[in-house]
């Protein structure tokens, strides 16, 4: 299943005016392939999933899965939330099991399809649990079962492991790359990380400041399993994260006061030194 | 240690306050009864609510007076929620009945239930129907506006989450919009209960046959105030055992599955 994106616009009503999102946005993914999205926040990386999941649509240019349009959400194509976004009222086994529900899979598949995919993620052990009972990662694993059990051809994940600490995180990544070895799954991952990013993907794509388009895309030919501190790696991530920089500091001198860039320059002037200065 | 005695949070020391209490009120009610400032058909003592309360019970009139409300609430009740959610559910989603229906919901209920007895008088007569009338229109509004307004603060992400998964239509509605919306239902039922309630006793006592609030006018009638008082006290427990047990344990089930009070 190759997903792509031809002349994509995107712009969002807010408080009465209109805000564009994404713009003239161009990239094919192909079958099996890990792509990484990484920008500064509000670029509309989340519009982006959207798009792709057919929960949006665009307001000019097409997304297309092989030859298709996308036309609305479709159990190919599924997302693992920024927040989880598991339903609190159920307990993890029967989040996994909600669409095959959906789909009247009898019970004892369900069971069955649920207990694999928790399986992969290694969360079998607390299927009776209610998420509020669970850990921020425990949480994340039980959002991407949910999502695996479908046995969706592409797995769409926003910032899935943003809000966990560095070692769950990166024990997370270790099993997402496992996961996606074995289910050669396309996976299409946005994050804030550029470490992260490099380390899981085939190629990633960085996101302009508002409104987003795609500013480069980065090869990653580093031969898996891929160690965190590979030299290359770390090349790679300079480079990124030199070219991201700009795009972050255009976001702050848009978000935060007028003076934001001014500020930093009074800071490198200690107070003291600057007493009487200027009489 | 006496400190301890007032400050301190334990379950026992809460209920031994709690029994301290309620036995010095009852102290208080016994001297005041002792001081004669009132004649006792006026000012009955404990002991002699006590006795009414006990040939009430046994005469069987106080059980039969029970079921005969507890009859009409539960039925208007029960109608009132089924209706409530049911309307409360579509207004919350579609944005014109909001802004038309849910508006007016919200100014209707300013109503004081007992209000809509003449009217169901008129329409029904002076039967049973019009003493549940009151009660369904008593509790209603406020099942309706409380699932509304749980629906519209469902957060987004559930949604989203629903129709990724492949939840449309009816679907989304049973499995996603109202298990979401659900803490907040239940905050409307409390209060439904509450308002079914008190349209109910109101109703009674102004034209019901059996029942506790026509008991409690009875009383009225024969110049019983231990009689009165014995209904009276009925009443609360019931309201009390109600509002508690039952939808304060329901509350605080969905806030802790909800993940919005530590376990
Ligand atoms: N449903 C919506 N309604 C209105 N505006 C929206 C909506 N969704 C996104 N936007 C706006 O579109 C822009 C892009 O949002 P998006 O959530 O896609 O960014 P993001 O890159 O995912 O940000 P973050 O890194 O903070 O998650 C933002 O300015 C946001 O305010
Ligand atoms: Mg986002």
């Amino acid at each position: 299943m190759r997903v792509t994106l031809k002349r994509v616009h995107k712009s969002f009503q807010q408080k009465g005016q209109r805000v564009q999102a994404l713009r003239d946005i161009n990239f094919s993914i192909e079958e099996g392939e890990f792509i990484c999205v990484i920008g500064p926040s509000g670029c509309g990386k989340s519009s982006l999933i959207s798009l792709i999941a057919g929960l949006e649509f665009p307001d000019s240019g097409e997304v297309y899965v092989d030859s298709k349009i996308v036309d609305g959400p479709s159990k190919d194509r599924l997302v693992v939330f920024q927040e989880a976004a598991l339903f609190p009222w159920l307990t993890v086994q029967e989040n996994v099991e909600f669409g095959l529900k959906l789909q009247k899979v009898s019970l004892a598949e369900r069971n069955q399809r649920a207990f694999e995919a928790l399986k992969m993620v290694h969360l079998t052990r607390f299927l009776n649990a209610y998420p509020h009972e669970l850990s921020g990662g425990m949480r994340q694993r039980a959002a991407i079962a949910r999502a695996l059990v479908m046995d969706p051809k592409i797995l769409l994940m926003d910032e899935p492991f943003a809000a966990l600490d560095a070692q769950t995180r990166q024990l997370l990544q270790e099993e997402l790359q496992t996961i996606w070895q074995k289910t050669k799954k396309t996976i299409f991952f946005v994050t804030h990380n550029v470490r992260e990013a490099t380390f899981l993907s085939d190629r990633v794509f960085e996101i302009s400041a508002r409104p987003g388009t795609i500013k480069k895309e980065y090869p990653v030919r580093i031969p898996r399993p891929r160690v965190e501190q590979d030299p290359q790696l770390l090349m790679l991530q300079t480079k990124i994260m030199g070219s991201l920089k700009d795009e972050i500091d255009k976001v702050a001198k848009e978000q935060l006061d007028l003076d934001y860039g001014l500020d930093k320059n009074i800071d490198q002037v200690p107070a003291e030194r600057n007493l009487g200065s200027n009489i | 240690m006496i400190r301890n005695f007032f400050y301190h949070d334990s379950m026992l020391l809460k209920i031994i306050r709690q029994v301290i209490f309620y036995s010095l009120l009852y102290f208080l009610w016994l001297f005041l009864f002792n001081l004669k400032l009132w004649p006792s058909y006026l000012f009955p003592s404990p002991a002699q609510v006590g006795e009414t309360f006990i040939s009430i019970y046994k005469d069987k009139t106080l059980f039969s007076a029970i079921f005969v409300t507890m009859k009409r609430l539960l039925l208007g009740y029960g109608i009132s929620v089924v209706i409530g959610v049911a309307i409360g559910l579509v207004i919350g989603k579609i944005r014109v009945l909001d802004e038309t229906l849910g508006g007016f919901f919200v100014g209707i209920q300013t109503l004081p239930s007992i209000c809509w007895l003449p009217l169901a008088i008129l329409w029904f007569g002076l039967s049973e129907a019009a003493i549940i009338f009151v009660v369904i229109m008593g509790s209603l509004l406020s099942v309706t506006i409380a699932t509304d307004s749980g629906v519209k603060n469902i957060q987004p992400m559930y949604l989203r989450a629903g129709r990724n998964m492949g939840a449309r239509g009816i679907d989304m509605f049973l499995y996603v919009i109202f298990p979401a919306a659900l803490p907040s239902i239940v905050g409307g039922l409390k209060q439904g209960w509450s308002f079914a309630w008190r349209a109910l006793m109101g109703a009674e006592i102004v034209f019901a046959t059996l029942g506790l609030g026509h008991l409690l006018n009875v009383g009225r009638e024969l110049n019983d105030m231990s009689q009165v008082m014995a209904v009276m006290i009925v009443i609360i427990v019931i309201g009390i055992v109600m509002d508690m047990l039952v939808f304060g344990s329901l509350e605080r089930k969905f806030r802790k599955l909800w993940g919005l009070e530590k376990s």
